[in-house]
């Protein structure tokens, strides 16, 4: 297995790691950060195929989708922060309320 | 002539795109104007749809290279008759929610609405622009932030919750959607959907990518059974962001579903068990959405479960798509505008109801038809296009998803269809019902101004209208350069 796909197979990890902290976690700022967690995992994967083969230097367009990337995630993240102090600060707990449905 | 000439030759697809976020901006630097800004600007997008419109019809399907750098390397906009259809959608909901916010609003929830609601419009019209995959993520991401800002603007207990779970639902889709271009691009070395539709080949990592962006399409779409986001946000959104979240954000997410399904995707998604998934899952959604829906006591909820039905609907295209390409595609893009037309006039009238009573206890109605009748023909005339009666957008987006159906033999969705009507006939007639009577106990009154009962109204009127516009609406459809097997053209 050579560099690239290794850290595209943690790339991947990390994004699964993620996704299973974001569905058990109940507290929100557990939440939010499964959710960046994924994130990471997710520009890991581009940046770690944007090299195609060894010896060429790598592909700059993954770069650049990854810096937009984390731009789009630092402001969702500061979102979704400020949501949750208000939400713990209106209901004092900072979590979703359980799903009433029935 | 000359005038004309300009008229043709001007960007009005880049228009779409800067007028709003201008705006945006504007209303942010400038909070006592932003009412006017608002307004000036949604009146704006609406003569830039017709100016696009225009050169469409002459010329055929639109290509811009931002800057002048074209694809590969840059970025470029695009748009064809779907594309059209969906921003003319987007442009006439959008202003008659402006026309409806202008009173609506208190003045220290208006200036946080105005700056929100612009960019959120800045985001939908670059989203139906867009013709790379990776654009589509970012248009997304801002599409699914400003709503979820929108969501959370009254600052109840209600609105935060539901905006925060919105939010976490909107950043998992996003990032599986991600993760799929990421794949695609790794494999084809493109995020042009026009070039990537020439490349691609089934393999494993090109169904992983499918897997991925059509889940996170479906989460953001609230699809059964991933709507458990969609009732909390719509139902405790003020009435006009509702409207916007019902009728054309959960719209952006399926517009991108049928053009990756359809172009993109193509050669992978002819197998019958992938589409057979979809139709269930619709055929569950629109029974399951319809028997909520008639379950709830809160009429914005009630609505906000009619859209989980209602979407059901929209992916029945996707069975019966395999041999009647043509007639089950002019369906679905019926089905989304009427729908668009039909809930944003909806949400709004239940706003004006809110509004009027102090709440929205469905029981509690109190003779609204008397106090209030333009809001309850609002009402009425939109959920004729949500039952599917004649003469009606949903009766024709019905009728032709039913023709289609029963070409093809397919009874079990001919039955769910019936049923899923005589359901929404059920939840509508039992709202209406209630309208007549007398509530138990009477409340004081606020009254209700003209702009917010006649805005739900005109939309509802569209609703109705687009039943007699069948001709039209499909020539614009089928505006594009090169005709698929599907009908959609890239």
């Amino acid at each position: 297995m050579n560099p690239a796909n290794f850290f595209a197979l943690i790339g991947i990890v990390l994004f699964s790691i993620g996704l299973l902290g974001l569905i058990i976690n109940s507290h929100l700022l557990r939440k939010i950060l499964a959710i960046n967690i994924m994130g990471s995992g997710v520009f890991l994967v581009l940046v770690a195929l944007a090299r195609r083969t060894e010896n060429m230097p790598a592909d700059p367009v993954p770069h650049a989708m990854v810096i937009t990337g984390i731009v789009v995630a630092i402001s969702a993240t500061a979102l979704a922060l400020t949501l949750m102090l208000r939400v713990a600060s209106e209901t004092g707990h900072a979590t979703l309320p359980d799903e009433v449905e029935e | 002539m000359e005038i004309q000439n300009a008229f043709m030759v001007f960007p009005w697809a880049v228009a779409l795109i800067l007028l709003p976020l201008a705006s945006a901006l504007s209303c942010f630097l400038f909070p006592r104007i932003s009412r006017t800004l608002g307004l000036i600007t949604s009146f704006g997008t609406v003569v830039s749809v017709v100016g696009l419109g225009w050169q469409l019809l002459e010329h055929g399907s639109y290509r811009h290279a931002v800057g002048g750098w074209g694809a590969p390397l840059g970025i470029e906009l695009y748009a064809d008759g779907l594309s059209l259809l969906m921003l003319a959608t987007t442009a006439l909901v959008g202003f008659a929610i402006s026309v409806y916010s202008t009173t609506y609003f208190k003045p220290t929830l208006a200036v946080k609405f105005w700056p929100i609601w612009m960019c959120l419009l800045a985001a939908l019209n670059a989203l139906f622009l867009s013709a790379d995959i990776f654009n589509l993520y970012v248009t997304l991401e801002l599409l699914g932030l400003s709503a979820v800002a929108l969501t959370a603007l009254t600052g109840s207990k209600e609105a935060l919750s539901g905006a925060m779970r919105y939010l976490l639902a909107t950043l998992l889709a996003s990032l599986a959607y991600l993760l799929g271009v990421a794949l695609l691009y790794h494999n084809f070395g493109s995020v042009d959907i026009a070039l990537l539709a020439k490349l691609i080949e089934a393999s494993p990592a090109v169904w992983a990518s499918l897997g991925l962006m059509a889940a996170g399409l479906m989460l953001k779409t609230a699809l059964f059974p991933l709507h458990f986001w969609l009732p909390p946000a719509h139902g405790s959104a003020p009435a006009p962001v509702s409207a916007v979240l019902s009728a054309l954000v959960i719209k952006a997410s399926f517009y991108i579903l049928l053009r990756l399904w359809f172009t993109l995707f193509e050669p992978l998604v002819d197998s019958e068990a992938i589409n057979t998934i979809l139709g269930v899952l619709g055929c569950v959604a629109i029974i399951w959405g319809s028997i909520q829906a008639l379950r709830q006591t809160r009429l914005k909820l009630l609505i906000a479960y009619s859209t989980v039905a209602q979407i059901g609907y929209l992916f029945l295209v996707f069975p019966l798509s395999a041999s009647m390409g043509s007639v089950a595609w002019n369906a679905v893009a019926y089905l989304i505008i009427s729908h668009a037309l039909a809930k944003s006039a909806m949400f709004l009238s239940a706003g004006n109801l809110l509004f009027f009573g102090g709440h929205d206890r469905i029981v509690d109605l109190d003779r609204v038809v008397q106090r209030l009748p333009l809001t309850a023909t609002a009402f009425a005339l939109a959920g004729v296009s949500i039952m599917g009666i004649p003469p009606s957008g949903g009766f024709i987006g019905k009728w032709l998803l039913l023709e289609a159906a029963m070409t093809q033999g397919r009874w079990d969705l001919v039955a769910v269809m019936i049923i899923g009507g005589l359901l929404a006939a059920a939840y509508i007639f039992k709202v209406i019902g209630y309208t007549f009577s007398p509530a138990e106990v009477s409340h004081e009154a606020q009254s209700v101004s003209a702009s917010m009962q006649w805005s739900a109204l005109l939309l509802a009127v569209g609703a109705i209208l687009l039943g007699f516009l069948y001709v039209p609406i499909l020539s614009i459809l089928n505006i594009s350069d090169t005709t698929i097997v599907s009908g959609v053209g890239l």
